[in-house]
């Protein structure tokens, strides 16, 4: 059985501008070890997924479906069975680490109270061990710096200071909520290479949110594509990086800057994400998509096409291949006057 | 943060002399003086009158004269209209008694206020979110003048169970600490919930529950301490207006307080009394203002001085 399992999960918002649904129907397994990346831009729900596994919800967000870990249901589990699953079972990585650490705590007390709560260790024990967990997410001076407030530390090293924290009771499953992008480029690197190496060396499984899809190709074996709450494309890193087979995906893909481009146009997708309270009948994508038919009415379905590939399209396989068909040419922008002095 | 305290110390001497000079030219500008009567005195009294206090001086040998008292002997004069008492008396009697029910009240504000506060926002929109929130909407509305009355009639008239006035053990404390506090109760029992409900969607709440921990860790480990912030930032300049503020207090419940002695002052000119207690309660709110720097720095590891 999966470590993680969720069946038709949705989760929604009562708003005062109406119910939004952020999460539509999802099923995901997640497997021992295994790392899955969840692509998609903002407002694609990915992070409402992550916060419902957890029951971290915002107080107007409800869930419903089925959230098994390790065989226990876990979605809308009271306190008490939630609370002996967190940092013990399932961890966390946020996206901001300066918001996301207590700034008014110094880290040796935000670690102990963990290791206290979860190990019912003393907390002597406890700051001894979260000294050892710094060492491994490479702090240096570990000893002489887990008294110091997170403000003290730098963007990348807060973030370590979060893994290490999210870590101390060696989850089975970490959940790391882009964890890279409040970081620059090259802090990005060294934190997405520290979590592959203790993804390994503590056997955990992994989900990893992101946007970036050049961190998804680093580090994850399966990825999920998802827009508008539902999941639109699910398959192994080298195909879907490959052979795309949702035009959603394609689009991803595409707008990935590449410095061998010619000309100076990036490219995007057309239009913007839907707005949930309202969202478009079929499916979410249709409005931006260059193959959308008159069927796209209707959501399709998730489906298997290939060993270990879905995807949820109603456009042929084949029309994928040959590229998107010409678009009609946007009105060129008026040209604006000079004005004489 | 030592040296911080002594500086801001060293700061409060020429804040308290500006404070001293501002307050005696107003209240000299004002029309009028002490020996002011309906019935005017003869024109020779006066002048003896004046003679006798310094009056007759100019105004900046008063003034000079006035302060080198209180630098060289911590002398606040003597009452221009109770002859037989100076100023260092009158505050020595009546200071003791507003400060009892003043910190009572104080105290008492801030410990239900806060609880009521932090009930409210954990439970928000719940009846007992409500119920806080009414309550401290209607106690605010409901200001102490029209509040002790009120008691009086309660307590003394119908039931009997309270002395309605005089000031002795705590039977005579509990009606002015409970006309004085409500309100400020109320006010920080608002600014608790906003504040806390602001910290409770907050980034390291989530992560604080994500730990693992039981909301009453989460909340009271976690949450209070930002949340009591802006609490502490009003507190100062509250526990300055309760003193004063003790006037209404003083009259209704004749406790005997600084505050009756403060409005007699202002419309008898008793002068020296008068700047006597402006003096005080300037050093207080200086004292005060200091206290919640130093309270928000212990909150606040990011303020250091």
């Amino acid at each position: 059985m999966a470590l993680l399992q969720i069946r038709d999960l949705n989760v929604r918002f009562a708003t005062t501008d109406g119910e939004v649904s952020a999460v539509n129907g999802i099923n995901l397994d997640v497997q021992r070890g295994q790392t899955l990346g969840i692509v998609g831009e903002s407002g694609s729900g990915k992070s409402q997924l992550a916060f419902s596994i957890m029951g971290l919800l915002a107080r107007n967000g409800r869930a419903t479906g089925s959230v098994q870990f390790d065989g226990t249901e876990i979605l809308n589990a009271s306190p008490r069975v939630l609370n002996r699953i967190r940092a013990e079972k399932i961890a966390m990585v946020f996206q901001d680490p300066m918001t996301s650490l207590n700034p008014y705590m110094r880290v040796s007390d935000q670690m102990a109270e963990v290791l206290v709560l979860h190990k019912g260790i003393s907390r002597r024990q406890a700051l001894v061990e979260s000294v050892r967990m710094l060492d491994a997410v490479k702090i240096p001076d570990a000893r002489g710096r887990i008294g110091l407030y997170p403000h003290e530390f730098s963007g990348g090293m807060r973030q370590r200071v979060m893994i290490a924290m999210s870590l101390l009771c060696r989850p089975d499953l970490l959940i790391a909520d882009e964890p890279t992008t409040a970081l620059d480029v090259t802090v990005q690197a060294q934190i997405m290479e520290l979590l592959a190496d203790l993804q390994r060396d503590f056997g955990m499984a992994m989900v990893l949110i992101t946007h970036d899809l050049g961190v998804v190709a680093g580090s994850c074996e399966r990825v999920m594509v998802m827009y508008g709450g539902r999941i639109m494309e699910r398959a192994p890193v080298e195909p879907i990086f490959a052979v795309p087979a949702h035009p959603y995906t394609q689009g991803l893909l595409a707008a990935i800057p590449r410095v061998d481009q010619k000309g100076d146009q990036l490219s995007a997708i057309p239009g913007s994400p839907p707005n949930m309270t309202n969202p478009p009948p079929g499916c979410p994508f249709a409005p931006r998509c260059a193959y959308a038919m008159p069927v796209c009415e209707a959501m399709p379905p998730l489906e298997q096409f290939a060993v270990d590939r879905e995807r949820a399209c109603h456009a042929p396989l084949s029309a994928l291949r040959q590229g998107p068909p010409p678009q009609p040419d946007l009105p060129e922008p008026a040209a604006i006057e000079e004005v004489q002095p | 943060m030592f040296g911080f305290i002594l500086r801001r110390l060293a700061v409060a001497i020429p804040t308290l002399l500006l404070l001293i000079v501002v307050s005696f030219l107003l209240m000299h500008a004002a029309p009028g003086g002490p020996f002011t009567q309906e019935r005017a005195l003869p024109p020779q009294v006066l002048a003896n009158l004046n003679a006798k206090y310094g009056l007759d001086d100019p105004l900046w040998r008063q003034m000079l004269n006035y302060i080198w008292g209180i630098v060289a002997h911590f002398d606040f004069g003597p009452s221009f209209v109770y002859p037989d008492r100076s100023v260092n008396q009158i505050i020595a009697a009546g200071f003791p008694v507003t400060l009892t029910y003043g910190a009572i009240s104080f105290v008492l504000a801030v410990v239900v206020g806060v609880s009521l506060g932090v009930t409210a926002a954990i439970r928000q929109n719940s009846w007992l979110d409500y119920c806080a929130v009414g309550l401290s909407i209607g106690a605010q509305v409901l200001p102490n003048f029209v509040m002790a009355p009120i008691l009086v009639l309660i307590f003394t008239l119908w039931l009997g169970w309270l002395p309605g006035g005089g000031w002795g053990g705590p039977a005579f404390w509990i009606m002015p600490v409970i006309a004085m506090s409500t309100s400020f109760m109320a006010s920080i029992a608002r600014i608790t919930r906003s504040s806390m409900l602001e910290v409770l969607g907050s980034n390291h709440i989530r992560t604080a529950r994500a730990k693992g921990l039981p909301e009453s860790k989460v909340i009271l480990r976690h949450g209070l301490k930002p949340a009591l912030l802006p609490v502490i930032s009003y507190l100062g300049p509250a526990f300055v207006t309760m003193i004063t503020g003790s006037v209404v207090i003083d009259m209704y419940f004749s406790t005997g307080g600084i505050g009756r002695s403060f409005v007699d002052s202002a419309l008898n000119r008793d002068y020296a009394v008068m700047m006597g207690i402006t003096i005080l309660v300037g050093a207080l709110t200086i004292l005060f203002n200091l206290i919640v720097d130093v309270l928000y720095a212990w909150i606040d590891p990011k303020i250091r001085y």
